[in-house]
């Protein structure tokens, strides 16, 4: 078998990223279901808490095919 | 042209695996780097940009066509629901740069999934490098002309209303974060989100392709299912690429609200 453990370190490292970018659309989906008229208002801060989560996981696969 | 990378996996049994390889291209014309097809998709897509807005612009009525309806609601999206969220009415200066990096993004992105393009041009780092220093460039330069160059600092570095001692650790982070961090991860989320889309992209379609004609026989029914993933991820790389050139403004817009925010 042959490949590159990076990939499996990547996949590892895409855990937590996993987590939060479900933690972040839970709560978003929560905050919609009790008040869905501030639908607008989570939408935006539901995202931009989506983009700085995933960073993580970009950074881990781009550190993945670079080292 | 050399627009398509061919013959891949034709010699031997092995399945390649598509890698960083596939995003380095020969030139069209010349020699060297310059003139690549990431930069035909440039050339491309601003050309089809500013065709569009031209359009829209040329016969301004006051009950718009459709073509100015368009053109106006990008415009009110980047206006209502990005600048008018996080910077306010302070922020109408910047709609149109913003607009203008929106619709830039947006479609360089969506390169990625016309047919015969296929290929997202900000994948290459040096557009987003780019469009990120712009972005730096302006959040810098508002915050200083606001509130003076010491200022600026002194607001980014030492917001008040903190015990004294939590300064020695505050004000280096917040430098860092703000100046050097801020730039990076722009320019890492946008390319490697396009970079990791088409990797996808090109694995399914090259492992339904090897199982299709290299291998055969029964494993050429089995290449429904990596074409049929296929397709589907298509239309969601299709909503991460808008999805991207939307978070790349809105961050923009904050940076720049932060920028202009009289405290922390």
């Amino acid at each position: 078998m042959e490949g590159n453990l990076n990939m499996v370190g990547y996949g590892l490292a895409a855990i937590g990223p996993g987590v939060g970018v479900g933690l972040i659309f839970a709560a978003y989906i929560n905050g919609v279901a009790r008040q869905p008229e501030a639908r607008g208002v989570l939408q935006g801060i539901a995202l931009l808490g989506f983009a700085l989560v995933e960073a993580l996981a970009i950074i881990g696969i781009g550190l993945a095919f670079v080292l | 042209m050399h627009l398509v990378k061919v013959a891949r996996a034709a010699e031997g049994e092995e399945f390649n695996p598509p890698g960083p390889a596939d995003f380095e291209f020969p030139p069209i014309f010349g020699d060297g780097t310059f003139f690549t097809k990431p930069m035909l998709i440039v050339v491309l897509g601003s050309l089809a940009i500013a065709v569009l807005f031209y359009l829209a612009a040329r016969r301004a009525a006051l009950v718009p066509a459709k073509a100015q309806f368009m053109g106006e609601s990008v415009y009110g999206f980047v206006r209502n629901g990005i600048v008018g969220d996080s910077i306010g009415r302070a922020g109408r200066p910047f709609v149109p740069l913003l607009t203008t990096m929106f619709v830039f993004i947006a479609v360089l992105n969506i390169a990625g999934v016309i047919p015969v393009l296929q290929l997202p041009a900000t994948s290459k780092i040096a557009i987003p490098l780019f469009l990120a220093l712009i972005s730096w460039g302006v959040f810098n330069y508002v915050g200083i002309r606001r509130h003076g160059f010491v200022g600026y600092f002194k607001n980014m570095m030492f917001p008040p209303g903190l015990p004294k001692w939590i300064y020695i650790l505050l004000a280096p982070l917040e430098f860092f974060s703000t100046v050097i961090i801020r730039p990076i991860t722009l320019t890492l989320r946008l390319t490697l989100n396009m970079f990791a889309g088409h990797l996808v992209l090109l694995l399914t379609v090259l492992g339904g392709e090897y199982l299709l004609v290299d291998k055969g026989g029964v494993y050429a029914v089995m290449s429904v299912v990596p074409f049929g993933l296929a397709i589907i991820l298509t239309f969601f790389e299709a909503f991460v690429q808008v999805l991207q050139a939307y978070v790349f403004v809105l961050l923009t817009a904050l940076y720049i609200a932060g920028a202009l925010a009289d405290d922390h």
